[in-house]
């Protein structure tokens, strides 16, 4: 039993060391990546310039943290699986995969693992700009709120992951699986509490969104690591119920999936 | 240059891309209500600002929505031309099959900008017609010859505008190979058009409208539906696009310079 898990570790651990290896190679990339998810800033600007969190009684300052750390959140959980697993298995590139003895997505998995540690440093200076543009806004959260809200970005980072891997494996059906997720991340981008933070959404909507997965992909460890008021036993409870409840169903439709492919000429 | 000619070529390139893109019609469904999604989810974000304020940066809620009609006209333009076609040019480069398309007798700036369209973009601007046509209803805006001309001058300006943004990016892939995510960095910032300029800061302001003028592609056209607009701004949009055109036809033929192919 050991033995197996140590077979495994290496694996996994190997496979970190590759992908690290291949991301640093596109460091100007990745750059460009961070940069183009400072959109929470810009609402931050419309927010505080309009002084529109008077209404839902968030100090400026607060604010200013809440989407500062929405951006951290989100540059730590974007996943592209499904555009990756897409090209793959249109360039026949899956084939192979499916003969080695470990599921592709762990190879995937590992290759978003890799770019967030690439990323890390240009999120940092992001933030370092950020903070000399609002000097007023600079916090240190303690050590234990920062453990739980990189657990909760992490397992937010694992429901993306999920989600758009079930929807990688409808490319075993159709060709273009990346339309879905596109349309998927509509309601993502909107609700997840990336664009304006969830207190601020009206009541026929806070009814019924914390049923959803979506508040908890950014708005729940976005407040747990700025200091926001918000429910973490709740919070984190509901992640790890999303990633009980979408596991088995990635399992279940891989399996399906993998049945029905048919590797280029065959 | 033969415009007749061009005109048959271009005949020919709606022909095979549409043809093409048809082959996958539940993909232009799925395009489809993405598009009224996202248009939803905008003006639920929006509400959302004016839920306890009457203005933001002096724009009423039904008047921010023109901003909106018109975002998604342009996002529809976006996702029918300069989408498809302009990250082929990435794909052409690394490839190294821009040399085929040098060798043509025909511009290369024209092969390149127009050869693919993707019709789920025209639903899109279809939406955005729609609803522009409700808010000069809830707006109670007079159409009158002077009003439609000049509307219809600053939205092919901004129209310029936003091609030639995307166009430099994408010519920019000669010497940077992947350009892909800076298109991601372009497309996040044109994000801001959705919202009136005068919502965001000063610093801003000024960055949108000097670096990257996302400013006129949105705003100026909107103020021009409400009536709102002064002629200066216009000429500037218009100078600006015209600046814009000229130099990303320039930047292409100074581009192609540095362009090796892919085996030399």
């Amino acid at each position: 039993m050991i033995m197996i898990s140590n077979l495994f570790n290496r694996k996994i651990f190997t496979l970190l060391k590759v992908q690290y290896s291949n991301m640093l190679e596109y460091r100007v990339e990745i750059a460009l990546w961070a940069i183009s998810g400072i959109i929470p800033f810009f609402m931050l600007n419309i927010w505080t310039n309009n002084n529109l969190n008077e209404s839902i009684n968030i100090s400026d300052v607060l604010l200013s943290r809440y989407f500062l750390c929405a951006f951290f959140v989100r540059q730590f959980s974007v996943v592209w699986v499904v555009f990756s697993f897409e090209e793959d298995s249109l360039m026949g590139r899956v084939s192979p995969y499916l003969i080695q003895p470990l599921n592709p997505f762990f190879r995937y998995f590992a290759q978003h693992l890799a770019e967030q540690i690439t990323r890390f440093p240009f999120a940092l200076i992001i933030a370092f700009f950020f903070f000399i543009f609002n000097p007023e806004s600079i916090w240190i959260p303690n050590l234990g709120t920062l453990l739980l809200s990189i657990v909760s970005t992490f397992l937010s980072f694992l429901i993306q992951f999920l989600i758009q891997s079930i929807v990688a494996c409808l490319c075993f059906w159709t060709e273009k699986a990346s339309s879905i997720e596109r349309l998927l991340f509509i309601p993502t981008l909107f609700l997840s509490g990336l664009l304006a933070p969830v207190v601020s959404f009206p009541a026929y909507v806070k009814s019924w969104i914390y049923l959803t997965p979506f508040p908890y992909l950014i708005d729940f460890p976005a407040n747990l690591l700025s200091g926001n008021e918000t429910n973490i036993s709740g919070g984190l409870g509901m992640q790890i119920l999303w990633i009980c409840l979408l596991l088995p169903l990635f399992k279940k439709i891989w399996s399906e999936g993998t049945k029905k492919y048919t590797a280029m000429g065959s | 240059m033969n415009l007749r000619k061009y005109l048959k070529v271009y005949k020919k390139f709606l022909h095979t891309s549409l043809a093409s893109e048809l082959e996958y019609k539940t993909n232009i469904l799925v395009d489809l209500i993405t598009a009224i999604l996202s248009l939803v989810g905008s003006i639920f974000l929006l509400s959302i600002f004016f839920q306890n304020n009457g203005y933001i940066g002096g724009w009423k809620f039904e008047q921010a929505l023109i901003i909106q009609a018109i975002y998604t006209i342009l996002n529809g333009i976006t996702n029918t031309w300069f989408n498809p076609n302009l990250t082929e040019i990435v794909k052409h480069i690394r490839e190294g099959t821009l040399d085929f398309v040098l060798l043509k007798p025909i511009d290369s700036q024209f092969f390149i900008s127009l050869k693919k369209i993707n019709p789920s973009g025209f639903l899109e601007i279809m939406i955005g017609f729609l609803l522009l046509l409700f808010c000069i209803r809830i707006n109670q805006i007079n159409l009158n010859l002077s009003f439609l001309t000049l509307s219809l001058i600053t939205i092919s300006c901004s129209i310029c505008i936003l091609y030639s943004l995307w166009f430099f990016i994408s010519t920019s892939t000669i010497w940077f190979v992947k350009t892909w995510n800076a298109i991601e960095v372009l497309r996040s910032f044109l994000y801001i058009g959705r919202f009136p300029l005068n919502s965001f800061s000063f610093s801003l302001r000024i960055f949108f409208s000097v670096f990257i003028p996302i400013a006129f592609i949105t705003t100026i056209p909107s103020e021009v539906f409400l009536g709102l607009s002064v002629l200066w701004k216009i000429l500037l949009e218009f100078i600006v696009a015209t600046v814009f055109l000229i130099t990303s036809r320039k930047f292409w033929l100074f581009a192609l310079k540095f362009y090796s192919s892919a085996s030399s």
